[in-house]
């Protein structure tokens, strides 16, 4: 493994308050819509999904590709 | 002797608990400092407000008895010690109120932009952490659980209740988010040192911030009543110098 980079999502004036529930949630449905738009392999993405992989617990990011995969994820796509 | 001198050594240099203790634990974090001092500038004013309040007391108890006062005086009214005992405790308030908001809400503030992000996962009885900021996919690579010692494997010089077998690391001098939730029942992640109670609740995260001030290890314990075994899930801190946070994180397995 490589020298790691110290970084993480940054904070956001969206969620300015201890409750970052929504935090987590919106930035996985913008890297999913973002890959939607610009393509699977996009390099603009990824900053997207290092932040929901830093605010999401993995048990969530688990049940939400499932849930994408049977087609009744509940958020906006 | 020799065990003593042991104890000593081992658990001195750790920010844990001590039996009969009545004031704080040693402040590692900034926020943790403004509670003592806020506790303290409050506790003036309580001892202020209690000798006076006893002095008046004792005072009247022991000049106005039914011997040297037979006929008590019937005063029902008296507006300028009305106006004094209004405004005079408002104002004290004020002086307990201000200070007391100004804490509350810097630690409530999100506003600096934290270098890592830890996820600190509640199960009945035991924690989860998730460092998932260098993640490549969405499989988790760094996550481990931290259970409790038992009785029964605790080596000399580690608290009964409090030591766990994987404790988490985070860097010292940083500004770290702490994202605390829960997987079954409501949990509470709590680092009295550090200043941190934030309660876990199964649906919700909960973020707070903390940057540790000095190297050490921190203990705390479950905060909420979660079940059979609430006592048995502690928080173990141990904030170690970036270097070796990165090594850290290199080497995990």
């Amino acid at each position: 493994m490589a020298e790691i980079e110290i970084k993480t999502a940054p904070a956001d004036f969206r969620f300015p308050t201890a409750n970052q529930t929504r935090h987590c949630f919106t930035r996985y449905i913008e890297y999913h819509k973002c890959t939607a738009a610009k393509g699977e392999g996009s390099g603009d993405c990824q900053k997207f999904a290092q932040y929901y992989r830093s605010l999401c617990p993995g048990e969530w990011i688990e049940r939400w590709n499932e849930q994408r995969e049977n087609g009744n994820f509940p958020g906006p796509l | 002797m020799i065990v003593h001198e042991w104890l000593f050594l081992t658990i001195a240099p750790c920010d844990a608990a001590e039996p009969w203790q009545l004031g704080f634990q040693d402040a590692a974090t900034p926020m943790m400092q403004g509670i003592t001092d806020l506790h303290h500038d409050i506790f003036f004013f309580l001892i202020l407000i209690l000798v006076f309040v006893l002095w008046m007391l004792v005072r009247a108890l022991w000049h106005f008895d039914y011997k040297k006062h037979p006929i008590p005086q019937r005063i029902v009214h008296g507006t300028t010690i009305e106006i004094l005992r209004t405004i005079l405790p408002s104002i004290i308030l004020m002086f307990i109120a201000i200070p007391s908001f100004a804490l509350l809400y810097s630690m409530d503030e999100v506003v600096v932009d934290p270098a890592i992000t830890i996820k600190a996962i509640g199960h009945q009885w035991y924690r989860t952490y998730e460092y998932s900021d260098y993640n490549s996919s969405d499989e988790q690579s760094l996550t481990f659980d931290s259970y409790m010692i038992t009785e029964d494997d605790l080596e000399l010089g580690q608290s009964r209740l409090l030591e766990v077998d994987n404790r988490v690391v985070l860097p010292a001098n940083t500004h770290l988010r702490m994202i605390v939730t829960s997987a079954d029942v409501p949990h509470s992640w709590a680092v009295p040192s550090s200043g941190v109670k934030c309660h876990a609740v199964p649906g919700r995260s909960n973020q707070t911030s903390i940057s540790v001030q000095r190297e050490g290890v921190y203990y705390g314990q479950c905060s909420r009543f979660c079940g059979t075994n609430h006592a048995s899930m502690p928080i173990v801190v141990e904030a170690v110098s970036m270097k070796d946070y990165g090594s850290w994180v290199q080497n995990f397995e």
